[in-house]
């Protein structure tokens, strides 16, 4: 099998697993008990938490834990509108978002959701962030890698210009960077990321809360491992986030120079193959690679490759039903490529052998058609 | 541009007689705390420099700020001791700098060197004002006093001043015992006992089942917060339910926190002397609390002849919440878990008890032998839970 769908989700590390089963096993008591196996547990938790804090740099108390980063990107707009309802009702994002972010903000009412131009590269354009932060926004959302193009904000030096200009508040929506890429949170106010796409267990994921950013609950109820999300600690599945984390940050940067070296090759090969448009710019996260096959739909594409046990994406797989990519098509205006593309995502276990079987297959797929 | 972190010893070199043991210490303290790090020490005889990678400056520098005996410091940039490279090194310095009025100061222990102090601060101050914009020789009240440091290998040159934390080196006054209870008062006088070189240990009272074990975490998270300032702070654990229950059950109500108290300083005695340890520190603070009134005070020290020190005996409430919040034991303090004072505190506890009541008090249960097998039964507390295989 030759798995290139890496950025829907990754396969589950097994020492990310065996975590899961030994807490599952060994510590059975709810972290709100008071009784000693209750204790046991919310011990268990401080320690995990504070270990994922420490990989990041923030605060333990800074951590929230959820079931996925769309509830930690629900949370942190849904959130924050609640606990700041003085200031103006304005968003600033992307066309670039992934919809747990844009059918978030969509979903709003009386909000003003303003998307920043971008630049040739699909960067956000700096002077038009200056220039719209002077409408006062409370938020900015905007990924830290766009999950469709791989491309990459740079959030340091927008945060520092959001931090500098405005009283806004910066969202970060990581689920696409962190345990791949560097990821700084010095001007983050808040970030989520979910454990699924570095090795982790589908089913947790965390919200970085600051401590001074003030956070109203989308699921009220009784004490649990912060006050900004009820329900019982998933302490199995919290303390596999840890260890994913803690592993997927202890081999970054082995991971990254291995799938740049097969994204280098992948891109020199299909840009030999006269079909082919690469979508992704070269400054993208290597991690993701987006390409556009003419006259192929991609489903038909998606399941030939499948038979020959390969796995990609159409775009990303939270929006796949729809017949084209938004993101694409708002980018190059080309129908033609938003129709075609399929995005083919790399991790840690995917070698440089398998990228060549892939093109070897490719060529056999496009030459029948 | 090579950097060092400038040490200067300040009151330590006061002390002619120990100098070389402060020292000794200092150095080993900084070595200890910086042995993650990719640093070079050299010493003379009144200052340290560090050598450091720049990259870890940020975090040298956190570092430098948890160590006793550190008085003032300087991030100097160093050269060699020609006349050439030192003028230089000002140029290519200064203009990195943001000031309006300086001074020179120049200092030579290399004595050899060509030209007297007051004749370079000259050339120097001449150098400076030629290569920035807009500034002017201020001498009585400088924005920024330039040093130029010349010794006989490597010359200093700094425009800044640091405060660190003061204080003799951890370790360097022998030993004492914290009694810990998890308040905010005690690990405050935790950290000013070891301010002035003091090794401490902590001892907690524990009364589980009427305390809890989140009591206890909290004592241990207070310890792990003091250990940032020494090298190794142990944790003795005392099992007080069953002396705690037979106070309450036999003594007076109004009496019940004297005699605990008394109880708690004779334990203390006990294991100074076990544990090599010349002194009690706790956390009371005159008049605070009814065990905390001079005639409290009187009657519940009269069991021991160690002396205990009381370093926030002294201070307003409000002065200790300020020092408990610079450590960062404050947050961790106000966690509403009961400690064993708070769980028996009667209702009217005694503001002014006399020794002859309190002595009747005492005799009314041979307190003895429950004495001896909770000392017998103290233990020290080892971080046994270890998450190395599940995180």
């Amino acid at each position: 099998m030759i798995y290139f769908d890496n950025a829907a989700t990754t396969k589950v590390n097994d020492e990310v697993l065996k975590t899961f089963v030994t807490v599952s096993k060994d510590y059975i008591g709810n972290t709100n008990s008071l009784h000693k196996l209750g204790f046991e547990s919310k011990k268990l938790m401080t320690a995990a938490t504070k270990q994922v804090a420490d990989l990041l740099n923030v605060k333990e108390n800074e951590i929230i834990f959820t079931s996925s980063s769309s509830e930690s990107n629900n949370l942190a707009i849904k959130g924050v509108l609640e606990a700041y309802p003085n200031r103006k009702k304005i968003i600033l994002t992307t066309i670039l978002e992934h919809p747990s972010i844009t059918n978030t903000l969509n979903s709003l009412k009386d909000v003003e959701v303003i998307n920043l131009k971008l630049d040739a590269n699909y960067h956000i354009n700096i002077d038009d962030l200056k220039e719209k932060l002077k409408l006062d926004p409370i938020l900015v959302s905007i990924h830290h890698v766009n999950s469709e193009l791989g491309i990459i904000e740079d959030i340091n030096t927008i945060g520092k210009i959001i931090k500098e200009n405005s009283k806004a508040i910066f969202h970060v929506d990581g689920t696409q960077s962190l345990g791949k890429i560097k990821v700084d949170l010095n001007y983050v106010d808040l970030f989520c990321a979910s454990a699924h796409k570095f090795g982790g267990l589908k089913g947790i994921a965390i919200l970085v809360k600051k401590e001074k950013i003030n956070l109203s609950p989308l699921i009220n109820g009784g004490e649990s491992q912060t006050i900004y999300r009820a329900g019982t600690p998933a302490l199995a599945l919290i303390a596999s986030f840890s260890k994913a984390l803690r592993l997927a940050k202890e081999e970054q940067p082995k991971t990254y120079l291995q799938v740049k070296e097969i994204n280098n090759y992948l891109r020199d090969e299909l840009n030999k193959l006269d079909n082919v448009t690469i979508n992704s710019k070269i400054d993208s996260s290597p991690y993701i690679l987006n390409f556009s096959i003419k006259s192929t739909k991609p489903e038909t594409m998606i399941h030939k490759l499948e038979s020959y046990d390969i796995y990609l994406s159409t775009k990303t797989a939270c929006s796949s039903k729809e017949d084209y990519s938004k993101s694409i098509y708002l980018l190059t205006n080309n129908k033609e490529l938003s129709k075609t593309s399929l995005r083919l995502s790399l991790f840690k276990d995917n070698t440089i052998s398998e990228a060549k079987e892939f093109i070897k297959v490719l060529k056999d797929i496009t030459n029948n058609m | 541009m090579e950097k060092v972190i400038l040490i200067k010893y300040g009151e330590l070199t006061t002390k002619k007689g120990n100098r070389n043991f402060f020292v000794k210490t200092l150095t080993k303290n900084i070595e200890n705390k910086l042995k993650d790090f990719n640093v070079l020490i050299e010493k003379d005889l009144s200052r340290m420099y560090i050598h450091y990678n720049e990259l870890d400056e940020e975090s040298i520098i956190n570092k430098i700020h948890e160590i006793f005996g550190i008085h003032k410091y300087h991030i100097a940039y160093v050269t060699n001791s020609s006349l050439d490279s030192i003028k230089e090194e000002l140029i290519k310095t200064v203009k990195l700098q943001n000031f309006k009025t300086f001074k020179v100061e120049t200092k030579r222990s290399d004595k050899t060197f060509p030209k007297t102090s007051m004749e370079l601060s000259k050339i120097f101050g001449g150098i400076v004002l030629k290569n920035k914009d807009n500034i002017k020789v201020d001498v009585n009240n400088p924005e920024v006093i330039i040093h130029v440091e010349i010794r006989e290998k490597n010359t200093y040159i700094y425009y800044n001043e640091f405060n660190g934390l003061g204080g003799y080196p951890s370790g360097i006054q022998g030993k004492g015992l914290l009694m810990l209870s998890g308040g905010i008062d005690s690990p405050v006088a935790g950290f000013l006992a070891m301010k002035r070189g003091i090794k401490i240990d902590a001892v907690y009272f524990e009364a589980i089942p009427h305390t809890s074990l989140e009591a206890r975490e909290k004592v241990i998270t207070l310890v792990n917060k003091l250990k940032v300032y020494t090298n190794d702070l142990n944790l003795y654990i005392v099992p007080f339910t069953k002396l705690q229950e037979e106070i309450y059950k036999n003594v007076s109500p109004n009496y019940v926190i004297t005699i605990m108290r008394r109880m708690m300083y004779r334990i203390m005695e006990a294991l100074c002397k076990k544990y090599n340890a010349k002194v009690i520190i706790n956390g009371e603070s005159i008049g605070q609390v009814a065990s905390q009134t001079l005639n409290s005070m009187y009657v519940i020290n009269n069991v021991t002849n160690l002396p205990v020190i009381r370093p926030v005996a002294c201070l307003d409430k409000l002065e200790i919440i300020d020092i408990a919040k610079k450590i960062d034991t404050y947050n961790t303090s106000i966690l509403p878990y009961e400690d064993c004072c708070t769980v028996f505190v009667p209702k009217h506890p005694i503001i002014n008890p006399t020794l002859e009541e309190t002595l009747k008090e005492e005799e009314k249960v041979d307190f003895e032998e429950i004495l001896q097998n909770t000392i017998a039964n103290t233990f020290i507390y080892k971080n046994e839970k270890n998450y190395e295989n599940i995180l």
